[in-house]
């Protein structure tokens, strides 16, 4: 926008004289340019305030002990050192580890598969009634979606109320509750929430596919498996790469599901990073190491979705 | 990240580096929390006159309990120049809040107390004895404000800190119509008795204990409600008020835990306990799932009337027959913040709540507990044939034998979420010994004290 202000022709004075860098020129340049960083100031500063400034301090606690209230105490690297042996946090790392797989690759596998059936079905009021349907996990915020899935999955809930009238009832079980099933059981909250997200994003991506491509893989011969193989999947690379990303950060920064529908229990089964900072945080009044927790948390996410977003892009790996 | 940062333009790499070193400078001057001020002020004069100036007093309420507000209208009525101000939230909340509201600017007046060391030793508390001499509250029996005086870096002894609306008594309610299908005819004398009813309303198809072990380890009331009788319970008030050498690894304590954990075993808890939360404990109680509910008098008003004439309360029995009863017991705490901008008027209020006879009588029909206050003033009575004139009538039996002990879960800021409550979900669950569960918990202990 701003060289297009820059060399714009002024109309009146372009017969005479070249539009070369003069004076004038520059300082219109600059004045445009200025006005620019006007325009993103307020961001820029709100960016600044609520981002950049929290981050800085979080990197300054979390070289402190500290309770959030009395003089901090230095204590140079030994909340990482702790983040890296205390068992508990290394469970609690591992926990969100786990949920990446119901978290992202599920819902993205799934919503491939459900993408794949429903995109032929996106036209019409039919199509729009199938999409709100698979959007809705995404508009209903994750607080009611746990405190719904919690009922759901309660001892007396509807999912073992089905399993007791087809005769499973020795597979019922308080599903939140149990050491075994409740971290898979969040696990599927999670990913009922994300399947719709991945599902649309999936569908977009396949509409924006040349017809002449499937058109092109028939002729050959191609079945539809194939043909989702070798054009479908390649072309959604983009699409993927976005999925996956959004997905993987739900899976490691989780803490509103798992807050409400096991609040980390029982035990520290459930227990995810995001859970623990606040708890170290605010409960224990741990700032220190609350800190250095989420400093790690933030080089796992970048961890993960780095490479993603390389290989999405199809730059070399 | 070296390799992410040599793939950066090097102009966007000078950047962030010199965002990132500008930010370090601008906050790595001081070490966190350098800047605050004392809040502590002058002690030495308080005034007894509540006045005719306008005052709205700020007050931190706990949420679902309707006690502080009650107060706070009659309050208001009978002196019409204070208004309050109430904040609510839950309880688990104010705990983690307590701290950084009290030291904002915007302290409140009045507020519901988690435990208080803490709060003590980073000056964010009123200490309350001038108000204590000016008030005459020695009339008080001295074991009701024990559990609200904080001394060097312990409780229950030292400066007054806080005090309560109210007086809470823990036993166990009772579904009355269940009691009777397995021949309950009265309530349990000793330990024994009551485990024979466990395992008898067990084999009658009667679910026995109706107890919440979700977020919160609601467990940890039958658990120690047995330590309390295994044991000295001096040495469970030692502990919980912090004194030196007090250790939670005592035989009573391992006692309990294996108790608990056979009780589990047997299961006289729901399965699903540990996916129950408090509300969903009370909710099914009051459906009648339930025989027994470990709990507080907190709770009286609300089954009185949700389950009329069916339930009773009792004190948890004592392990010999004719022993002393020993409960968990403790204010509904209140204190004054250290930064109050109405610390006088605060105080007079919590005078007001003890002695004032209208403010007492709410006190027991609304909160369910003793009022406290000085021993000669009469205790309202409830009305008869309810479960709250049994708490309350328990609440003065507790006061006679001189039996009230503090809840372990009151002992640090962090014990109950770090320690108490995975590990009971651990133990009742079968993936914790009661050996490791009571050195799980002393460990957490003393790593929060080292702190």
């Amino acid at each position: 926008m701003t060289s297009a202000l820059g060399s714009a022709p002024t109309g009146r004075d372009d017969r005479r004289v070249r539009p070369t860098p003069t004076r004038a020129h520059r300082f219109r340049w600059a004045r445009a340019a200025g006005t620019g960083w006007l325009y993103v100031l307020p961001a820029l500063v709100m960016y600044a305030v609520f981002v950049l400034r929290p981050l800085v301090l979080t990197l300054q606690y979390s070289l402190y002990d500290w309770n959030g209230i009395g003089v901090a105490r230095w204590v140079g690297l030994d909340n990482y050192l702790t983040v890296f042996t205390d068992s508990d946090l290394l469970k609690i790392i591992g926990n969100a580890i786990v949920l990446i797989v119901f978290f992202s690759f599920i819902p993205v596998a799934l919503g491939l598969l459900v993408a794949s059936m429903v995109r032929r079905i996106t036209t019409g009021t039919f199509g729009t009634v199938v999409r709100t349907i698979l959007f809705l996990p995404q508009v209903i915020p994750l607080v009611a979606a746990g405190i719904a899935w919690s009922w759901l999955l309660s001892s007396n809930g509807l999912i073992n109320q089905v399993l007791r009238a087809v005769g499973l009832g020795g597979v019922a079980r308080a599903w939140l509750g149990d050491f075994d099933t409740a971290l898979p059981a969040v696990g599927v909250i999670g990913a009922w929430v994300l399947l719709g997200l991945c599902t649309i994003l999936l569908v977009t991506g396949m509409s924006k596919i040349d017809p002449a491509l499937y058109e092109a893989a028939r002729l050959d011969g191609a079945g539809p498996v194939r043909e989702f193989l070798a054009v479908t999947l390649p072309s959604l690379r983009q699409e993927i790469g976005v999925c996956l990303t959004v997905t993987i950060i739900a899976a490691l920064a989780s803490f509103d599901i798992v807050y409400i529908s096991t609040s980390g229990g029982p035990g520290l089964q459930t227990t995810v990073p995001g859970l623990e900072i606040y708890r170290l945080a605010f409960s224990q009044r741990q700032v220190g190491l609350a800190s250095a927790l989420a400093v790690v948390l933030m080089l796992l996410v970048l961890a993960c979705v780095l490479p993603i977003q390389r290989l999405s892009r199809g730059e070399k790996p | 990240m070296a390799e992410l940062l040599t793939k950066l333009p090097r102009r966007r790499t000078v950047l962030l580096a010199s965002l990132l070193a500008l930010g370090m400078t601008a906050t790595a001057c001081s070490a966190p929390g350098e800047d605050r001020s004392s809040t502590q002020k002058s002690d030495a004069a308080v005034k007894t006159e509540l006045g005719t100036d306008p005052i709205t007093l700020e007050m931190y309420a706990e949420t679902g309990f309707p006690l502080a507000k009650a107060l706070a209208d009659e309050f208001s009525k009978q002196h019409s120049n204070v208004k309050f101000n109430i904040r609510e939230d839950q309880f688990t909340v104010i705990v983690e809040n307590a701290p950084r509201v009290m030291a904002s600017d915007n302290s409140p007046d009045i507020i519901r107390l988690p435990t208080m060391v803490d709060l003590v030793k980073d000056d964010l508390l009123k200490n309350l004895d001038p108000y204590f001499t000016a008030y005459g509250w020695d009339k008080f029996p001295a074991s009701q404000l024990m559990q609200l005086r904080v001394g060097e870096n312990t409780r229950g002894t030292g400066s007054l800190y806080g005090m309560g609306l109210g007086y809470s008594v823990t036993g166990v309610f009772y579904n009355k119509k269940l009691a009777g299908q397995i021949g309950m005819t009265q309530p349990p004398a000793t330990v024994a008795e009551f485990e024979e009813l466990l395992a008898k309303a067990k084999t009658g198809g009667v679910q026995p204990i109706m107890q919440f072990n979700k977020n919160t380890a609601g467990i940890n009331f039958p658990h120690q409600a047995l330590q309390n009788q295994f044991g000295d319970p001096t040495q469970v008030a030692d502990w919980i008020f912090q004194k030196p050498g007090a250790t939670f690894d005592t035989p009573a304590a391992l006692k309990a835990t294996q108790t608990i954990q056979k009780w589990a075993q047997a299961g006289y808890f729901t399965k699903d306990a540990n996916a129950l939360d408090y509300a969903g404990m009370v909710g099914e109680f009051q459906k009648g799932n339930g025989l027994f509910m470990f709990n507080g008098d907190w709770e009286s008003a609300n089954l009185d009337k949700s389950m009329p004439g069916n339930v009773g309360f009792f004190l948890f029995p004592t392990e010999s027959p004719g022993g002393k009863h020993v409960a968990m017991s403790a204010p509904n705490t209140f204190g004054v913040s250290a930064k109050a901008k109405n610390p006088d008027a605060a105080a007079y209020f919590l005078n007001w709540v003890h002695t004032n006879a209208k403010a007492r009588e709410i006190s027991v029909t609304v909160g369910g507990s003793s009022p406290g206050g000085p021993s000669d003033l009469p205790v309202p009575s409830a009305a008869p044939n309810t479960v709250l004139a049994e708490t309350l009538k328990a609440s003065q039996q507790l006061g006679a034998e001189n039996g009230a002990v503090d809840f372990t879960a009151n002992a640090t800021g962090g014990i109950f979420a770090a320690a108490i409550t995975p590990e009971m979900q651990k133990l009742i669950a079968g993936q914790q010994t009661p050996e490791g569960y009571v050195k799980a918990v002393q460990a957490e202990y003393q790593k929060e004290l080292s702190r």
